[in-house]
């Protein structure tokens, strides 16, 4: 039993994480239809943004304290990969808007790449550790949870509560929720789309430059990869919960989370994306808009 | 000249290369009630569209109290208080009636909200009894309510209405155009509508175009057209004698 809850709480962590970058995914996608690929490398970059804050810091300031660190690294890292997201829509895929449905799509994968390398050209090949900042661990009768796993698990509650409350309850919300569902009747009422897309997509980054930073704090390593594996199981959590429902990306994340856990605590680890994917095709099968998502139907 | 609110010059409009108008002159002058006639097809919709800017015009200008707006981005358009209830109504399906209105009122940052949205729910009360439902759940009468109770909530200076009788029950769009009377009477509103409904619309309004294949082909006081043997036959006869 003590067992079975110490990888819930395994699993919850990791599942915070992949819900934070599948709301990237799935935001864009709501907004304009668009699997945004390069969103993965967005988180990578946020983690790489995060680790070189973290070096700048203790350069300058020898013994800041941690939580001041962390706190400066996840602003720092929201600041930058937001902006590079809105250079990346702005120049990438607003020229494509409005052209055949491929085109955005294979710019993206064409983003991913190019990323991905610009990090490895200009951070180097290799893993790139972080001196372990927090390593207490509680007992909580018989199971043991990090501080890291409460970190992780605490500011994913605050942001997504901010992040729900912004999304529906302000007027830049509405905004949003609008040109989602009907693009030309939002600029009726003069809501300014392309300007609400790009806050989107800034939105969507900053909240994967958090995934990133917990990752890189959470396993202590990153990796110019590291965008590609988190972001297709992020992807994948979209659109188990249905791409397109914001609590949706937030369930399938930690749903994945768990399953990838417990799969790896009962069975054998090597199968533990088999088993993912699996439940995946699954509950596609029976339900083709995912857990929480819409039909595509609609009363017009 | 200068008590012109909108004037629309030569405007031709194209979808790729079909042309949807094809010169149209029209004026609207402050406080009036235009309207403008035809059949299904003949260019009303794109009009009001273009005013908009959603096409833009591709030759010939629009202009609002006399500022050129012929290649201003439709938001912008939108924020020179020119309203529309447009086509189709355009309802946010999984938005609620209350925040379809909120989206009405986003200009002046829902400042003015609590007062307005009080008005429309006197002026439509059966989307006060719907205010929290979701819009895609309305039904086509209480859609273009709130379609045209969202427009009237930006403040408009100019209120563009396209067929609002559209689909309704008679006893419906009594009440709408009733209220659009009222509007204009008391608090000076101007409107430009598109109809194909001709009898309510010339009979409600000051002044009437009627186009036919995206041409202006007539035009008078909403009197003379109802008058008028031409639109007699074209649009009228038949339908409410």
């Amino acid at each position: 039993m003590e067992y079975f809850v110490q990888q819930l709480v395994n699993g919850l962590t990791l599942g915070s994480i992949y819900g934070l970058i599948a709301i990237g995914y799935t935001m864009v996608y709501g907004i304009i239809g668009m699997v945004n690929f390069a969103h993965g490398d967005i988180f990578m970059l946020g983690g790489f943004a995060a680790l070189i804050v973290y070096l700048v810091l203790v350069g300058l300031f020898g013994g800041i304290p941690i939580a001041l660190a962390l706190f400066i690294m996840i602003l720092v890292a929201m600041v930058m990969t937001g902006l590079w997201n809105w250079v990346i829509e702005k120049m990438a895929y607003r020229p494509l808007r409005g052209s055949f449905r491929l085109a955005p799509l294979i710019t993206a994968i064409g983003m991913s790449i190019a990323l991905s390398n610009f990090i490895q050209v200009t951070q180097g090949p290799r893993n790139k550790p972080i001196p372990s900042m927090v390593s207490s661990v509680y007992d909580v009768f018989g199971i043991s949870i990090s501080l890291k796993q409460i970190i992780i698990v605490v500011v994913t509650a605050v942001l997504l509560t901010i992040f729900w409350y912004i999304v529906n309850h302000t007027p830049l919300g509405r905004a949003q929720r609008a040109t989602e569902q009907d693009r030309k009747m939002a600029a009726l009422l003069g809501v300014d789309v392309d300007k609400t897309i790009s806050i989107t997509f800034i939105m969507g980054a900053a909240l994967a430059a958090v995934a990133g930073t917990m990752y890189l704090m959470y396993y202590g390593v990153i990796v110019f990869t590291d965008g590609f594996t988190p972001g297709v199981k992020a992807f994948t959590a979209a659109v188990l919960g249905g791409i397109g429902s914001l609590p949706g990306a937030v369930l399938g994340g930690l749903m994945i989370g768990l399953i990838e856990s417990l799969w790896s605590a009962y069975f054998t680890i090597d199968y533990k994306d088999v088993a993912t994917f699996s439940i995946l095709a699954i509950v596609l099968i029976f339900k083709p808009s995912g857990i929480l998502g819409r039909p595509e139907v609609e009363k017009v | 000249m200068s008590d012109n609110l909108l004037h629309v010059k030569d405007v031709e409009t194209y979808y790729g290369n079909i042309r949807a108008l094809g010169g149209v002159e029209v004026e609207v002058k402050r406080g009036e009630i235009v309207c403008m006639i035809g059949a299904n097809g003949a260019g009303k919709s794109t009009l009001m569209m273009t005013i908009c800017g959603s096409p833009q015009a591709r030759t010939g200008s629009v202009t609002f109290e006399g500022q050129d707006i012929t290649r201003m981005p439709t938001h912008e358009i939108a924020r020179l208080r020119i309203a529309q209830s447009p086509e189709g109504r355009r309802i946010f399906p999984r938005m609620t009636v209350y925040e379809n209105l909120q989206m009405g009122a986003s200009l002046d940052n829902l400042k003015y909200f609590n007062e307005d949205v009080e008005k429309i729910f006197t002026l439509f009360p059966r989307l006060k009894e719907r205010q929290s439902q979701r819009g895609g759940t309305l039904s086509g009468g209480e859609q273009q309510m709130l379609s045209i109770g969202r427009a009237l909530m930006a403040r408009p200076k100019l209120l563009l209405l396209d067929e609002p009788s559209l689909g309704l029950a008679p006893l419906i769009v009594k009440g709408i155009f009733a209220a659009i009377k009222k509007l204009n009477e008391e608090e000076g509103l101007t409107v430009f509508l598109v109809e194909q409904n001709a009898f309510a619309a010339l009979k409600l309004s000051h002044r009437g175009y009627v186009m036919v294949n995206g041409k202006v082909t007539m035009s008078g006081s909403g009197r003379e057209l109802l008058a008028n043997p031409e639109v007699r036959a074209a649009y009228l006869e038949g339908g409410h004698h």
